[in-house]
């Protein structure tokens, strides 16, 4: 308890928090989170539409079991993640290709891929801080070739989704007319999958695995609440998912709390007030759409 | 000053005249000894089917005779396993914007990120690559005639999950209509409907494939809703179909024919009662009918 109010005493040190700023493994880490942030805000409103969150989660955990595999072999922890998040991907893409499966397929591979991840850190002799930070996250440890990783692979994502964007929004929100209409949804939605497992992986790094929903799922369920257009509900999301990666990265500088805490309390911070705002909202066009009628 | 002439309301209507009439013989759809068998079993062969543009054919039949598979053969999603098929004058293929599809009634997710103008954007180019945000102006102005011509202007700014049933399927006919089709498919867009929403959205749907000159197959296992706008019947039963006028086909001689024993067809009151056939389809549900 007392480290907690120690900790959130040094929040307003701001001189302490622009002394940090300076340091090269600071910025790298603001970097990191900024190319997170941009990916995970486009496509977390798809991964609501598309009710993936589960998936999501489940992906994350199999990043998790790569990150794991590459810290005990001594290979880069951020090839291992996405490694292992793009066979979860794939995996969880052959196994639930049917609706009323998906939940439990997810859920079995999902359970397994900790586990062997548990063993492989338990197998793993380094006594480092790293084996937690995989689950909990801790972005002050990205290198710059990580950085350059991330980056690469964040630019990737966007042009693949900036390429398939209107026939996966066709396809995730009215599905049987966009079949209808020749839109290859079968092929879309595994390729959607590894667009979202290689986000995953990249947020695996900086929230870590167990928390990775707080960047791909909240900001696009908190921009739902307050939009109904798809292109705001996008740009909304990118500027919570941002809000809360950077904001997150820069209030637990001078108190050195984990960077998740922040991140996740950010963005549940947000989602609360959208869906104040969501209610609102709804009770006024339903209330309009009585006067029409009337 | 300038003068827009007050007109625009039949806009729509002129333009598709043009583009009809540059080809006045070719029907929307036409099919050619098509057969669509599954295996061993044949779903129908022999089939020859002419619809004309503005032409509005009502397709009956029970459950598993074929009628969704129709309407996918035309899509170009399955493929004929003999005879051909043309959509005003090309081969069927995937993806073909002279098509117009309204599938059946489903809600909507109420929390979807979508509004009435994305719904009905997204019959125009959906299935394109990109963003889309070149060409937007025209867009919706495209949306905006659509919306227009179902008495959904209201709706476009509006999440479509708040709507009611009716109103989407409104939404859904804005959707088919937007991008000027030829051919409009419709595969039981009255079910789960109150009837007289049913009534406003045959009636609807009638009305504006007749304006822009578009074929309708229409899809049902209800011929009432649909039977004051119908031109004519296909009425498939385990492999055999019978082509006509409603007068035609709904009558006891022919459906009894088709189904290979006693049906009794009546009118009452403006309305056709089928008796032993698919009325009795609650009780005895006829071989591969579960769907």
């Amino acid at each position: 308890m007392n480290r907690l109010t120690d900790a959130l005493s040094r929040l307003f040190e701001f001189e302490l928090t622009g002394e940090l700023l300076g340091y090269p493994f600071v910025q790298q880490a603001l970097l990191a989170a900024a190319a997170l942030g941009l990916v995970s805000g486009v496509l977390a409103p798809l991964v609501v539409t598309r009710r993936m969150s589960f998936a999501v989660h489940g992906t994350a955990e199999l990043a998790f079991t790569g990150a794991a595999a590459a810290l005990l072999i001594g290979f880069s922890v951020g090839v291992g993640a996405l490694a292992g998040a793009v066979l979860a991907a794939l995996l969880l893409g052959l196994l639930g290709q049917r609706d009323n499966e998906r939940d439990s397929v997810i859920g079995a591979v999902l359970s397994f891929g900790l586990g062997v991840g548990v063993l492989l850190l338990w197998m793993n002799p380094e006594r480092t801080a790293n084996k937690f930070t995989l689950l909990v996250g801790q972005i002050v440890g990205v290198s710059s070739s990580d950085v350059t990783l991330l980056g690469g692979a964040a630019l990737l994502v966007l042009v693949v989704t900036t390429v398939l964007y209107r026939p996966l929004l066709f396809a995730s929100v009215d599905p049987h007319v966009a079949a209808a209409r020749g839109v290859p949804t079968r092929v879309l939605t595994p390729v959607f999958s590894l667009l979202v497992g290689t986000a995953t992986a990249l947020g695996v790094h900086v929230v870590g695995a167990l928390l990775v929903m707080a960047l791909m799922v909240t900001p696009g369920a908190a921009a739902i609440r307050v939009t109904s257009s798809p292109a705001r509900a996008t740009l909304l999301s990118v500027v919570f998912a941002e809000a809360a990666a950077i904001g997150g990265i820069l209030l637990s500088l001078a108190p050195g709390v984990p960077v998740s805490a922040f991140v996740t309390a950010i963005s549940f911070g947000i989602y609360l007030v959208c869906r104040l705002v969501g209610r609102m909202r709804i009770s006024r066009s339903a209330r309009s759409a009585t006067a029409a009628t009337a | 000053m300038r003068y827009d002439p007050p007109t625009t309301e039949t806009e729509p209507a002129v333009e598709a005249g043009d583009e009809n009439t540059s080809a006045p013989d070719t029907p929307a759809v036409r099919l050619r000894d098509a057969q669509l068998s599954y295996g061993t079993r044949s779903l129908w062969h022999g089939l020859d089917l002419d619809v004309n543009p503005g032409e509005f054919l009502a397709v009956l039949g029970p459950n598993g005779s074929g009628k969704t598979s129709l309407l996918r053969v035309l899509l170009g999603l399955t493929d004929l396993t003999g005879g051909s098929v043309r959509i005003a004058g090309e081969p069927a293929h995937r993806g073909n914007d002279k098509i117009g599809y309204i599938p059946q009634q489903r809600s909507l997710q109420d929390s979807l990120a979508l509004r009435g103008n994305d719904l009905v954007g997204l019959g125009l180019d959906g299935h394109r690559w990109g963003t889309g945000l070149r060409g937007r102006r025209l867009r919706a102005e495209r949306v905006r005639r659509a919306l227009r011509s179902v008495n959904a202007e209201d709706y476009g700014k509006k999440p479509v999950g708040l709507l009611s049933g009716g109103e989407q399927q409104r939404l859904r006919i804005a959707q088919a209509l937007v991008a000027d089709p030829r051919v409009l498919l419709c595969d039981e867009p009255l079910l789960s409907l109150d009837p007289s929403h049913q009534h406003r959205v045959s009636g609807l749907i009638a009305r504006q494939a007749r304006r822009t000159e578009a074929a309708v197959l229409f899809v049902t296992h209800e011929i009432n809703p649909v039977l004051p706008v119908v031109d004519r019947v296909l009425y498939l039963v385990n492999g055999q179909f019978r082509i006509g006028t409603p007068d035609e086909v709904m009558n006891s001689e022919t459906l009894s024919e088709l189904y290979g024993t006693e049906v009794e067809v009546a009118r009452v009151g403006g309305r056709l009662v089928v008796a032993g056939a698919e009325g009795e389809q609650h009780h005895h549900v006829p071989e591969g009918g579960q769907e």
